[in-house]
């Protein structure tokens, strides 16, 4: 049994989110460019499901049930015998797929490749897309002393 | 988790489950009627019948006792991983997995006058299940069947709760029978 | 009791050829795709993914072009779809603190970390149709902010309103919720159900049980002490990886109000709060969700029931679902021929007999 370090655990934490937050077709195009599938077992099919989605009274208190949201779930084993897991947001078998099977070849010797292949193009996508909405939403911040005066 | 746990779940979930759950759903109709069932590897000291049966009918919204015997890690992993069933003790369980002698039958929910529904239903594995034994008869059986329960006083006991009452199947390699509450066993 | 009719099958064909057209409308105006609806109607989608309780901007667009725009008929496809999904299990709750607010806005408190941010925001138009929008144009893309500046903090305002200690404050007791769409809802709710209900509720409905409130029907002074719209990650724990993994992100709405409470026997005078949580970008509901919730807390607080209709909890709760709502009501269309038989039957012969008498008492008087 593999027993993950914290550090680790927050790493594959990390990748794993990066995969479900992805667009089904930035992953599908990303996968192209890096190769075909590589060999694997499946230990669960893409299965399209729902997710509870819970609050919390008043953001601080007890949780309640809001509703769900459409998940689908895959987990595959590599011929090397990396488990690779995904829950991604959304109802793509592909996406499922392709994440579970990223996240087995990250826990292997294709790790920095698929880093620099498949994440990092990933991260960058959404860190454009959260930056250009945050300057946004800050144009939109009202600064209650600013006075206008003239051109300068 | 064990790498293990995580094989041995049905290859094409929505007909796997389907050709099950009409084994399950026939083995009820007709009490006595022996089906094969496949589509399960569940850890070993489990039949491949209580597998298929668990994959079939068990989720995050089932929960389920697991009695001394059955209740190891592997085999824990094993249901968590593919169903997702909480585990419960025996008066909170909607089914139970186990030896005959080993489930602590008076413990288990037998339902509600207004909802009878709300019971147990016992997975019981095992050494045998052949076609003679006690008799058996009521709804689903022309006449009279022959199934080998482990004993009689229980059953009959449990037929005498009607509408409440436990349900039960047993399964043995890759064969399962059932025994609804209705069932007179004499 | 209903009847069975039958011969009916061609009919229903027909009239399901002849819908599929309606919904298509005129063949020489381009087709509406889901993408647009997702992209262009996206209030609407937040709405049906809100009513519909399933997170799914797609499957939303879809219902709604699905049933030509009759949100409710689309709450309806979206719910029993969701009776197709298996429930792989719940998510943590949701952090809202760590929102990426698109918006967020309080009548409060004026200068809080983060600012007063209006998104996209219909506030200060001037609501005067725009025709230029009846032609397709390019849109000229919005303002933003200058580089370099790091993104704002923005913590829940009520952390700062509660220092003087005058804030009723929600603690999490680790009660796992109960979910109203497992098992029947059962009077007296307990506030977690209570908040289901709200958040998956009829917009309408929620909205006008908000406004009795503030019209005197349960004296409600409602302050927003915080709206805030945008992005919250999701996490859920995963039993085969043994620790939690994010699954994904949704955008929610989530209003927190204040009001002001003078105290009863069993609480002294304080600030009391209510709160709303949707999907999607949903002021208006979020909103009226919190002014609802606060209004059925009177009774944990010791307040007085002034009999109020949004105070009582069964009158709220029990028609707040507009699918449970119109499925009884749209219900009568169908034949009560019978029902109605007997009614005519027994009308007749009640009007015989009165008729009867009416003829009789005269002569009576007259003896």
């Amino acid at each position: 049994m593999t027993v993950e370090t914290k550090e680790k655990s927050r790493d594959r934490q990390a990748w794993m989110g990066l995969l479900a937050r992805a667009e089904a077709r930035d992953l599908a195009r990303l996968w192209e460019g890096f190769g075909p599938l590589p060999a694997h077992e499946v230990l669960r099919a893409p299965e399209i499901g729902g997710v509870m989605l819970r609050g919390r009274m008043g953001a601080v208190g007890d949780a309640f049930n809001m509703g769900e949201m459409s998940v689908t779930r895959c987990s595959v084993r590599l011929t090397d015998g990396a488990d690779g897991h995904a829950y991604v947001q959304g109802r793509s078998r592909d996406k499922a797929l392709q994440a579970a099977l990223t996240d087995a070849l990250m826990q292997g010797d294709a790790a920095d490749e698929v880093r620099a292949k498949l994440l990092d193009p990933l991260a960058e996508i959404e860190g454009q897309h959260r930056a250009s909405r945050a300057a946004k939403a800050a144009a939109t911040k009202v600064d209650f002393f600013t006075m206008v005066r003239g051109e300068d | 988790m064990q790498t293990l746990s995580l094989t041995g779940g049905f290859r094409d979930a929505p007909k796997d489950a389907a050709f099950a759950f009409r084994a399950v759903m026939n083995a009820m109709a007709k009490p006595g009627e022996i089906n094969s069932v496949t589509g399960a590897e569940p850890p070993a000291g489990l039949s491949a019948a209580a597998g298929v049966v668990l994959l079939t009918l068990c989720d995050p919204e089932t929960p389920l006792y697991l009695a001394p015997g059955f209740d190891r890690p592997e085999v824990r992993d094993w249901i968590t991983f593919h169903t997702g069933a909480p585990f419960a003790p025996a008066t909170a369980a909607q089914f139970a997995l186990g030896a005959w002698d080993d489930l602590p039958r008076g413990d288990f929910p037998l339902g509600t006058a207004a909802y009878p529904d709300r019971s147990a239903t016992l997975i019981v594995e095992v050494d045998d299940l052949r076609g003679d034994g006690a008799t058996l008869s009521g709804p689903g059986i022309k006449d009279t069947a022959a199934l080998s329960l482990p004993e009689r006083a229980a059953f009959q006991q449990n037929a005498a709760l009607f509408p409440r009452g436990l349900d039960f199947i047993f399964t043995c390699g890759d064969r399962l029978a059932a025994l609804p509450r209705n069932t007179k066993v004499s | 009791m209903y009847v069975a009719v039958k011969g009916g099958e061609r009919a229903i064909d027909n009239a399901h050829a002849w819908l599929a057209e309606e919904r298509r409308g005129d063949a020489k105006v381009p087709e509406l795709s889901v993408a647009q609806i997702r992209e262009q109607m996206t209030l609407a989608v937040n709405r049906v993914m809100a009513e519909g309780s399933l997170y799914d901007p797609d499957l939303a667009a879809l219902a709604i072009k699905q049933a030509r725009g009759d949100l409710i008929e689309a709450v309806f496809l979206i719910r029993a779809y969701r009776t197709t999904l298996p429930r792989f299990g719940a998510s943590r709750p949701m952090d809202t603190g760590t929102m990426a607010c698109d918006r967020r806005v309080s009548a409060t408190f004026k200068d809080a970390p983060g600012g007063q941010v209006l998104g996209p925001t219909f506030d200060y138009t001037h609501r005067l149709l725009d025709f230029k929008l009846a032609a397709d144009g390019e849109v000229p893309p919005a303002p933003e902010a200058s580089e370099g500046e790091p993104p704002a903090e923005t913590p829940h305002i009520m952390e700062f309103l509660d220092r003087e200690g005058l804030m009723q404050r929600d603690t999490d007791s680790k009660t796992p919720p109960r979910d109203l769409t497992r098992e029947p809802l059962e009077l007296p709710a307990t506030r977690d159900l209570r908040l289901q209900a709200l958040t998956r509720g009829d917009e309408g409905f929620v909205l006008g049980m908000a406004y009795s409130t503030q019209r005197g029907y349960a004296r409600n002074h409602a302050f927003v002490a915080e709206l805030r719209i945008g992005k919250v990650a999701v996490e859920m724990d995963i039993p085969e990886l043994g620790f939690a993994i994010e699954i994904g992100e949704v955008e929610l709405t989530e209003c927190e109000t204040v009001n002001q409470f003078a105290g009863s026997k069993t609480e002294p005078p304080q600030f009391t709060r209510g709160y709303g949580l949707v999907f999607g970008m949903s002021e208006r509901k979020a909103i009226s969700m919190a002014l609802v919730d606060r209004a059925l807390r009177w009774e944990e607080l010791g307040e007085d029931n002034l009999g109020a209709p949004a105070q009582d909890a069964e009158f709220v709760l029990y028609h707040a679902d507009n699918i449970q709502a119109t499925g009884f009501l749209e219900h009568i269309k169908l034949p009560h021929y019978v029902d109605f038989q007997s009614e005519l039957e027994l009308i007749r012969k009640l009007r015989r007999e009165a008729t009867a008498a009416a003829q009789d008492a005269p002569r009576e008087a007259a003896e």
